[in-house]
């Protein structure tokens, strides 16, 4: 092959793999939205949602990460710990962006355990920014006691949770940058109490039966910014949150990661044409 | 790294340096004027990939190393701090773990590269052999590596791969104990594994610098497969193949970028975010996709022994294979028939792979003995009888002439 034909042959095959990504997406799309995945052993594919923060340019909703927030302050941290996830880092950018003030107001309303102090006792005192969310139970053991099984930690759980993609899905999603199968996944368990005689029955999870019963309903959550009161609104706004906690840099990434792919391909373009100089003075190439 | 330099120092340093430590000489011949081979192709650039990707995880791990803490109760803790507390933690942990997968990706195709190309045969057998070396030891680090962040899957992951080596007869057990330090993955092999994790990758870098000793007495292949011949057939290190590798770096570092930055837990496992717990097994434990196609032939094999023994002999086959293949044409480009059968050994290994990322039941048990089967019989049938049945095409008189074309008038 010559030179010239050897480039064509790259870009025809980079323009290709383009059009099969974006064939990929729109099956994948047109799947979900008649809810027309294959039933899995393991229970239904969780139907894909629109995320602010798929893809190269998105990044997190703050106003649906504040809300998120609400979510889980409200209900789920009932029974969830989230003790990889300090109160400090809810004012952080590419959080759900708290002020200074909020976040030192809301860590004061925990009581968190410190010590010992120098009679040697161990002291309870108001949370600080710096703590990190204080447990509802003091350590699974005691949580598994009440429930009879640990609910489990939270700060991961969007990164911990998936779901199999099957042949060829898994190849368009490295090219179409779908990353959110945790999110998906809540969304679909949240969502997913459909038997309304047993609240521990549930469409999407492996095996249909959840330790976990219902845990949302319909205007359970006090909105203030107008948004729907719905357990579908509830859902994706705490597994949006959910998904910061579990990946509170992914703003960060993104858009270093922009600048870097943007710098490398402008630097390969300028390494080809040095290249093509470079050995244009040498014959047969 | 061989014969005599050319290189004449200019400065009063440089002159007082050579007469004490011919360095700059030697960096000189091997990196600046070398000859190598004029019609070396784009494929012949992952050597120097995986020059930079070794450089890139040791930079990256020595800085992870000052954050994490070898301990069952703290490593998860640690490796979570890395991601969410210290500076560009992100970004140095998710330029390793996917580091690796890019040094696993480069690797095989530079070794399939010297497949397709017989790159393999005499005069390199032992820069072939070098080369297995290093990629047994990356894929050693690369399973100690795995278990440091103490998730899930690494935790069951190490438990299963340790526990191969319990088909050992008569002292497998006690082999198995003695790896654990204990009676169960636990603390003691955290501890052990964080060691050799980080002392592994400078063997690496030894081995390499003797693969490229190796590389600068034969010089390299080429995509003709014969030997250079004149002056003609080859251009200086610097500045053709330094620019040539340099771009070839630059678009797999995009690529790299793409995994780092955009879908960085793409080949990773979701169960690998729950912290190790030894009283939950997964209900599937899959190693990284590095060892897939190996991991299917272990469990092809009906017996625990016999699948351990294929396991190993399917790596180890490849340090043969300058004695295994008959043929005395090198290039796969003018071998016709084995042209089709690497292509053919690629698809198996491929197969494999996604047998291996599969619970092992129903169709996929049979397909992965059909495959495996194709995989010893590339080794052990197509390499050595083929030549029997093969008619290669007409060899170049050089690599000039296969550049140039032959030498008829008016001919560009």
């Amino acid at each position: 092959m010559t030179p010239r034909g050897r480039i064509l042959a790259g870009l025809v095959s980079v323009v290709g793999l383009c059009a099969l990504a974006a064939g990929a997406h729109a099956v994948d799309t047109n799947a979900k939205g008649n809810g027309s995945y294959p039933l899995q052993a393991e229970g239904q594919m969780p139907p894909r949602q629109a995320w602010s923060f798929h893809g190269p340019l998105g990044g997190f909703d703050q106003e649906q990460l504040q809300r998120g927030f609400k979510v889980y302050h409200d209900v789920c941290s009932t029974c969830h710990s989230l003790n990889l996830v300090a109160f400090r880092d809810l004012a952080d950018a590419g959080g759900p962006g708290f002020s200074e003030a909020q976040v030192k107001a809301l860590a004061a309303t925990y009581q968190v355990e410190d010590g010992p102090n120098d009679s040697g006792q161990m002291f309870k005192r108001p949370g600080r920014p710096s703590d990190h969310f204080p447990p509802p139970f003091p350590n699974p053991e005691a949580a598994k006691a009440v429930f009879g099984a640990a609910p489990p930690d939270m700060s991961d759980l969007a990164k911990a949770r998936s779901f199999p993609r099957p042949f060829p899905l898994f190849i368009f999603d490295a090219f179409t940058e779908y990353q959110e199968q945790g999110p998906d996944y809540i969304v679909a368990i949240l969502n997913g109490f459909t038997h309304p005689d047993d609240p521990n029955w549930n469409e999407y999870f492996p095996g249909h039966h959840i330790a976990m019963p219902k845990p949302l309903n319909d205007g359970q959550v006090q909105y203030t910014d107008g948004a729907p009161q719905t357990v579908q609104q509830y859902s994706r706004d705490v597994a949006a949150f959910l998904y910061w906690a579990a990946e509170p840099k992914l703003d960060e990434r993104k858009a270093l990661g922009f600048r870097v792919v943007i710098f490398l391909i402008v630097f390969a373009v300028l390494l080809y044409f040095t290249k093509k100089r470079i050995w244009s003075g040498v014959t047969g190439h | 790294m061989s014969g005599p330099s050319s290189y004449v120092p200019k400065s009063g340093f440089t002159k007082w340096l050579d007469s004490r430590l011919p360095i700059l000489g030697l960096v000189h011949a091997s990196f600046i004027t070398f000859p190598n081979p004029r019609n070396l192709n784009y494929w012949w650039t992952f050597g120097g990939i995986l020059s930079f990707m070794l450089a890139a995880q040791i930079v990256t791990g020595v800085a992870l190393a000052m954050h994490y803490v070898p301990n069952s109760g703290l490593a998860f803790a640690s490796v979570e701090h890395i991601m969410r507390d210290v500076n560009y933690g992100w970004l140095l942990r998710y330029a390793h773990s996917n580091g690796a997968s890019m040094f696993f990706f480069a690797v095989y195709i530079h070794i399939m590269r010297g497949v397709y190309y017989g790159s393999y045969k005499a005069p390199r057998e032992v820069l072939w052999i070098l080369g297995v070396i290093i990629y047994l030891l990356m894929m050693a680090t690369g399973f100690l590596g795995y278990t440091l962040p103490w998730g899930q899957m690494s935790f069951w992951g190490a438990t299963v791969i340790t526990s191969l080596f319990s088909a050992i007869p008569l002292v497998g057990n006690a082999i198995t104990t003695w790896l654990w330090g204990g009676y169960a993955v636990d603390d003691a092999t955290l501890n052990r594994f964080y060691a050799l994790h980080y002392l592994l990758p400078f063997m690496i870098a030894a081995v390499v610098v003797l693969h490229v000793w190796a590389l600068h007495v034969t010089g390299s292949n080429n995509p003709t497969g014969i030997e250079k011949q004149s002056s003609k057939d080859t251009l200086p290190f610097h500045p053709y193949f330094t620019v040539k590798d340099g771009f070839g770096l630059v678009c797999f570092l995009i690529l790299y970028a793409w995994f780092v930055f955009y879908i960085p837990n793409y080949l990773g496992d979701a169960d690998n975010y729950i912290q190790a717990n030894p009283l939950q097994t997964p209900p599937h434990i899959v190693p990284e996709w590095y060892y897939l196609p190996f991991y299917a032939i272990l469990r092809s094999i009906p017996s625990k022994l016999g699948g351990v023994t294929c396991m190993f002999g399917a790596i180890l086959l490849f340090a043969f294979l300058p004695w295994l293949d008959r043929s005395p044409v090198r290039s796969a480009n003018y071998r016709p028939l084995f042209r089709i059968f690497f292509w053919l050994f690629v698809a198996t290994v491929i197969g494999l792979g996604y047998i291996g990322s599969q619970p092992p039941e129903g169709g996929f048990i049979i397909a992965g003995r059909i495959l495996t089967i194709s995989y010893f019989a590339f080794f052990f049938l197509v390499l050595p009888l083929l030549p029997l049945f093969e008619k290669p095409k007409k060899l170049p008189a050089s690599i000039a002439e296969s550049v140039l074309g032959a030498p008829a008038p008016g001919k560009a």
